[in-house]
């Protein structure tokens, strides 16, 4: 059931790219019309696999790699709905879909059935590393918007813009997306960071500075966007190459 | 009943001749009421628009609705018009086709659907609409509200104005914080600053060589004119600079915007170079934050769109189609109904 409730998000995912994209070959009005119901029933079934997942190890399930990275999907997904829907970024679905993807063939390949906790964990540590990746989720949609923002600069840029032109949000929405996402992603890290401390468990040096560095980072960014010190290209690059290496660190920690 | 349709449009007709059949909102229940005064009409809607000038009847007899028609032009022309006509269901499919904007002069356009409904308003306030014509215009705005939402014939802009005011958007999102400059007052950049002045920009300012000719523009459009010497000084302000200088060279070089651009606080520059030969260095587009585009690429944005449209008129025709088959299956009823009614 864990499975099949996790292959059917997957399906979900990939529906929400490939109809849009058909969509878009097909020169529908709408070529994203189908990829929001899409991503919630994604989410709707990785919802159902973690709810599943958590009975099994009697913890919140990101013990594993790979559930951390289902885990960090689920995230993406969720702000995907919140924002999507607010600022109504239109083909925002079509770019996160594939992230999710990944991220989720990668849990999902690497799956192992679930191992119950032997003893319970403290809560804070608990609170820590979900508040950890609910931020990292917060800034993958970051990237993704960067992302965006950057190829619709390129189409502008090239002075004969691709028809998917007419589709992508003006690059002015997504700057104010992802720098809202940013701080959002920076808030929430901040939050696990101070859960962290509540711990009161002690942490490698390195461990302490790599996470300093990119909590450090991002604040920097988000600084030097709202001074205007570079360009919004710059600053788009940035965002996704902090998160990059936010997931790296993820890895490493793992 | 029949469903008639006569008129002259900018295929048909000249642009004098059309002046001279056009009529104006003042005269329209007068001529409604000479139409309706035809042997055999029941009903008449008149649209009448700088395109073309049409009459939709209900009548007995289409052939005598057209010479009465034709007698009212020629009355008010002074000369026989060439009028096209149609009768069900080309009649039918015509106003579908109007309606949708497939006959206009730009395929697509929209301002017709407007002028549809304005048309039909009139004719309802002046009591010569009927049953059939009541329902074949709401028909026809259904239909053109289904080909509209349900095809890309209206998608992207195909003038230069509307080309330069879509790219800007998709730059600045909401254009009511943009400033624009004008440098040169040309013509085309005077109609590509009313097209993004439509959309609200904050302000306009029009720089000129001859400092009179950018006041009396200025003037013109409700901005603000200013010394050719003193353009750069205004520069770390504006968003859009339309350029349309006589120049022989280029005025905006990589040499001169640099310093410029540092005092804008990384906001993004759009120029729209419609100067020949170009007042813009091509190298600018690659400076960070400009988007440089000069009026043979937006021609071919403007072409490009109007090919996606092109290829749309078949979606259209076949939506249109449908909906004719419905119109005449109501029609056809309802005439077997009435002439049911007259022989019990």
């Amino acid at each position: 059931m864990e499975l099949t409730s996790l292959w059917g998000s997957t399906f979900f995912y990939l529906f929400s790219f490939c109809s849009t994209l058909l969509a878009l070959r097909a020169k529908q009005i709408h070529p994203g019309r189908f990829s929001f119901a899409a991503i919630f029933l994604g989410v709707l079934c990785q919802s159902w696999f973690l709810a599943l997942r958590g009975k099994g190890t009697h913890a919140c399930p990101i013990t594993t790699l790979p559930e951390m990275l289902i885990f960090l999907s689920w995230a993406i997904g969720w702000f995907y709905l919140l924002i999507g829907s607010t600022y109504r970024v239109s083909l925002m679905g079509t770019f996160t879909a594939p992230l999710i993807v990944i991220l989720q063939s990668a849990g999902l390949l690497l799956l192992g059935p679930a191992v119950p906790m032997q003893h319970s964990l403290n809560s804070w540590i608990e609170a820590h590393a979900a508040l950890s990746l609910v931020a990292f989720g917060a800034l993958g949609l970051a990237s993704v918007s960067a992302l965006m923002f950057l190829f619709q600069e390129a189409q502008l840029k090239s002075q004969a813009p691709a028809p998917i032109f007419h589709f992508l949000p003006p690059m002015q929405l997504l700057e104010i997306t992802t720098t809202r996402l940013l701080w959002l992603g920076l808030g929430l890290l901040t939050m696990s960071f101070l859960a962290g401390a509540l711990s009161a468990i002690s942490i490698s040096g390195i461990k302490f500075w790599v996470s300093f560095l990119l909590w450090g980072s991002y604040g920097l960014l988000g600084v030097a966007q709202q001074a205007r010190r570079f360009s919004v290209h710059r600053f788009a690059q940035g965002v996704i190459l902090i998160f990059l290496f936010a997931l790296g660190i993820l890895f490493w920690l793992s | 009943m029949n469903i008639f349709c006569a008129g002259l449009n900018h295929r048909t007709a000249s642009l004098s001749m059309r002046e001279q059949a056009a009529i104006q909102d003042r005269e329209m229940a007068a001529m409604l009421e000479r139409v309706r005064k035809i042997d055999g009409v029941s009903g008449a809607v008149m649209l009448s628009t700088c395109n073309r000038v049409e009459l939709y009847a209900s009548t007995l007899c289409p052939l005598q609705t057209l010479h009465g028609f034709e007698e009212i032009l020629q009355e008010r022309s002074g000369e026989m018009l060439p009028l096209y006509h149609h009768t069900t269901p080309a009649a039918v499919r015509h106003l579908f086709r109007v309606a949708s904007g497939l006959d206009s002069m730009v395929i697509g356009e929209t301002e017709i659907f407007g002028q549809v409904k304005k048309a039909y308003a009139l004719a309802s306030e002046y009591g010569t609409t009927t049953g059939p014509l009541h329902r074949l215009f709401q028909h026809a705005f259904r239909v053109a509200k289904s080909v509209r939402t349900e095809t890309q014939i209206t998608r992207g802009a195909v003038s230069v104005g509307s080309v330069a005011v879509e790219l800007a958007e998709k730059i600045f999102g909401e254009l009511d914080q943009c400033r624009v400059m004008i440098l040169g007052a040309g013509e085309i950049s005077e109609r590509t600053a009313r097209s993004l002045q439509s959309r609200g920009v904050r302000s306009v300012i029009v720089s000129n060589r001859t400092y009179d000719r950018a006041a009396a523009l200025a003037a013109e459009i409700g901005g603000m004119a200013l010394h050719f010497d003193h353009w750069e000084k205004t520069f770390a302000d504006v968003d859009i600079v339309i350029s349309s200088t006589g120049a022989p060279h280029a005025i905006l070089t990589v040499e001169k915007l640099k310093p410029l651009l540092k005092q804008r606080k990384k906001r993004p520059l759009f120029v729209i170079d419609l100067a020949v030969p170009r007042d813009a260095e091509p190298a600018i587009n690659e400076l960070e934050g400009v988007f440089l585009y000069d009026i043979d690429s937006l021609q071919q944005i403007a072409a490009q769109s109007l090919d996606v449209r092109r290829q749309e008129v078949v979606r259209c025709e076949l939506m249109i189609e449908e909906h004719v088959g419905t119109f005449l299956k109501w029609l056809r009823s309802k005439n077997s109904s009435g002439a049911k009614m007259r022989e019990s």
